[in-house]
């Protein structure tokens, strides 16, 4: 197995081992790996740096010249003669600067809501596994549970609770939490077998009897000691689930329930678009769909290799 | 002589039946292992005692009960006078188990991967706060490794030098009383032998005592003063070692001399061990060897034997002449 993380640091960079590595050695020599690796750093690059790449601001209302509406991509306005890479929609707002910002809000819902499954999995995957008993069945029968619905309709219930807590005046400017929050929970199962698998095979190791033999408490046992020896398959889980988390919020503000209009994510763009499809302004659909593909896609093939890079089997 | 360790009665056993709702939907019984049962013997300060036995015989549990990874169902595990499942100041209690250290079977399981070897070492001191400076280095030093080895990983060094390692991080908290797993088995010939006199120079040096489980009658032979047969979570026969290894008195220990490998026994006939040993959760009536015994009479078979004493030797067979 190859680690990353916790190579010494007193050797050459973090960086240059991770070349010289196995892994490194296997990133190389995978083309799909490479390309992917490439796409995903210019949709991130592109939507953390929106702001000032982007040429439009397209949520500034003052800026918006309504005359520049449904303008095709790379052709001159009829009206003002301005032309835009990938056209503008209905308001005159610039595609390509709309899925900038679009990106941003779809990169950031699916971080966070990934690093919230994965916070709330590991925590209760380690407890789970390591403290057995009735702790174990009550986490682990409310994961299947929660496994028997569908991941989007828990987010829908989840979603559809906390608007209904929130009072209507804060809704919008809530809409992005509450969405992390609801696709992050609806998300924390697969984290939790998986890290509970692996500590239960861990905790049987000598290496925990001699901290136990020691002294050490359980949390520390659990934190220190069995916590680092799980990761690698949390890794590549956390992979796959960014690209379901980012297709999830697309699913839900398509669906009209997740970013509300002042803040649109991809999801939101296509939901837009998609209703111009059959009038003739198929841009307005098409370039937003086209980037959450080839983000979601970028982010599964990504996993898909760090997960053969991690199992010795497929070496 | 005052006795270190002493052990009294030590009985241990699992549940091992199937899952409450099969239990009741198949009306099953509930069924358990008897591990250890009635377990008693001393060991004095600074001896070794060598606990030897098949697999499945109990010894790991016993292990794991003195070193208080494992409750004990009954009897008492004492240390330095201290009852370590009922004394209830927990300073004492905690000073007490600060005595005692194991070391285990797998050099490859028993050190976290994750883990530097100097954080590793020093854990035993770092978790009670002590003062841990130069301490993973004077230890490797001690173990025969090198103290530039204390910013590797575990993955960087062979079986030997891993147990190594783990002998290091043992005698860390400087216990008195080591608890060694198999130390040797996981270990190629000539790894074990160099391993061996390290723990036992040790052992000398730093005037410990050791527990010392094993399957291995060479091993015995070579580092105990005292020797504990079990077998099926009995002790059959206990003696001084050399005493042991001159007559042995228990037809199981017999058979266990006559199956070991000896250096001296190229061409010889080496009589098989008869049989295998028995289902613990079914152990047989009478004397628990009985099935196995070339010396068994219908009276081995109704009537268990106790652990006589003759001398030094304490002995449970009908037949075990004073």
């Amino acid at each position: 197995m190859v680690d990353q993380q916790n190579s010494p640091v007193a050797r050459p960079g973090a960086l240059r081992r991770f070349w010289d590595s196995d892994m490194g050695w296997s990133f190389r020599h995978s083309p799909v790996a490479v390309i992917s690796l490439l796409v995903v750093a210019i949709l991130a690059l592109g939507a953390i740096f929106a702001p000032w790449i982007a040429p439009y601001d397209p949520f500034d209302p003052a800026s918006l010249n309504l005359m520049n509406g449904f303008t095709p991509p790379m052709q001159p306005n009829a009206f003002t003669g301005e032309i835009f890479w990938l056209g503008t929609d209905d308001q005159g707002r610039d595609v390509f600067s709309t899925i900038l910002f679009g990106l941003r809000i779809s990169l950031f819902v699916g971080f966070s809501a990934v690093v919230l499954a994965m916070v709330l999995g590991i925590t209760l995957g380690l407890l789970a596994g390591y403290l057995g008993g009735w702790v174990d069945t009550i986490i682990m029968r409310l994961a299947d549970v929660q496994l028997t619905f569908p991941a989007i309709l828990v987010a829908m219930l989840i979603f559809g609770i906390a608007k209904g807590v929130i009072p209507v005046e804060y809704r919008d400017q809530m809409a992005i939490w509450v969405l992390i929050l609801a696709i992050g929970l609806s998300d924390w199962v697969q984290f939790a077998r998986v890290v509970r698998g692996a500590t239960l095979v861990e905790k049987n190791k000598e290496y925990v009897a001699a901290a136990r033999l020691i002294g050490r408490s359980g949390p520390a046992i659990m934190l220190r000691h069995i916590l680092p020896n799980v990761l690698s398959p949390v890794l590549v889980i956390a992979t796959i689930s960014l690209a379901l988390a980012i297709i999830a919020e697309a699913t839900l503000s398509f669906l009209g329930i997740g970013a509300p209009p002042t803040q649109p994510s991809l999801g939101t763009l296509i939901r837009i678009g998609q209703g111009f499809l059959f009038s003739g302004e198929w841009w307005i659909l098409l370039f937003p769909a086209g980037t959450l593909l080839a983000l979601a896609l970028s982010v599964n093939l990504l996993g898909d290799w760090l997960r053969d890079a991690l199992n010795p089997k497929l070496r | 002589m005052t006795s270190f360790v002493r052990i009294r009665h030590l009985s241990r056993v699992f549940d091992v039946s199937k899952p409450w709702l099969n239990r009741v939907l198949e009306r099953l019984p509930k069924t358990q292992l008897t591990a250890v049962s009635d377990v008693s013997f001393e060991i004095p300060e600074r001896q070794v005692y060598a606990l030897v036995g098949e697999s499945g015989s109990g010894k790991s549990t016993i292990g794991k009960m003195l070193v208080g990874l494992l409750p004990p169902s009954e009897g008492a595990v004492e240390i330095d006078g201290v009852d370590l499942s009922r004394e209830s100041d927990p300073g004492k209690l905690s000073a007490t188990r600060d005595k005692i250290q194991m070391i285990f079977q797998d050099p490859y399981a028993s050190l976290n991967p994750r883990w530097r070897v100097r954080d590793i070492i020093n854990e035993p001191v770092a978790a009670k706060g002590g003062d841990t400076r130069g301490l993973a280095e004077r230890l490797l030093e001690q173990v025969g490794l090198s103290p530039a080895d204390a910013v590797k990983y575990p993955h960087e060094f062979s079986g030997g030098q891993r147990q190594r390692i783990c002998v290091a991080r043992a005698l860390a908290s400087q216990p008195r009383l080591i608890v060694c797993d198999e130390p040797t088995s996981a270990l190629d010939v000539s790894v074990q032998a160099q391993v061996l006199n390290l723990m036992s120079d040790l052992q000398e040096d730093l005037g410990l005592t050791y527990l010392f489980i094993t399957h291995d009658l060479a091993v015995v032979q070579h580092v105990a003063d005292r020797i504990g047969v079990l077998y099926l979570g009995r002790l059959v026969e206990e003696a001084d070692a050399e005493a042991l290894f001159d007559a042995p008195r228990h037809p199981y220990t017999q058979m266990l001399f006559d199956a070991a490998p000896r250096m001296d026994g190229f061409g010889r006939e080496v009589t098989p061990p008869k049989g295998e040993i028995p289902d613990p959760i079914n152990p047989p009536a009478g004397c628990a060897f009985h099935p196995r015994c070339p010396m068994a009479e219908e009276w081995c078979k109704r009537e268990r034997p106790d652990l006589r004493k003759y001398g030094s030797h304490r002995v449970a067979c009908h037949f075990a002449q004073a």
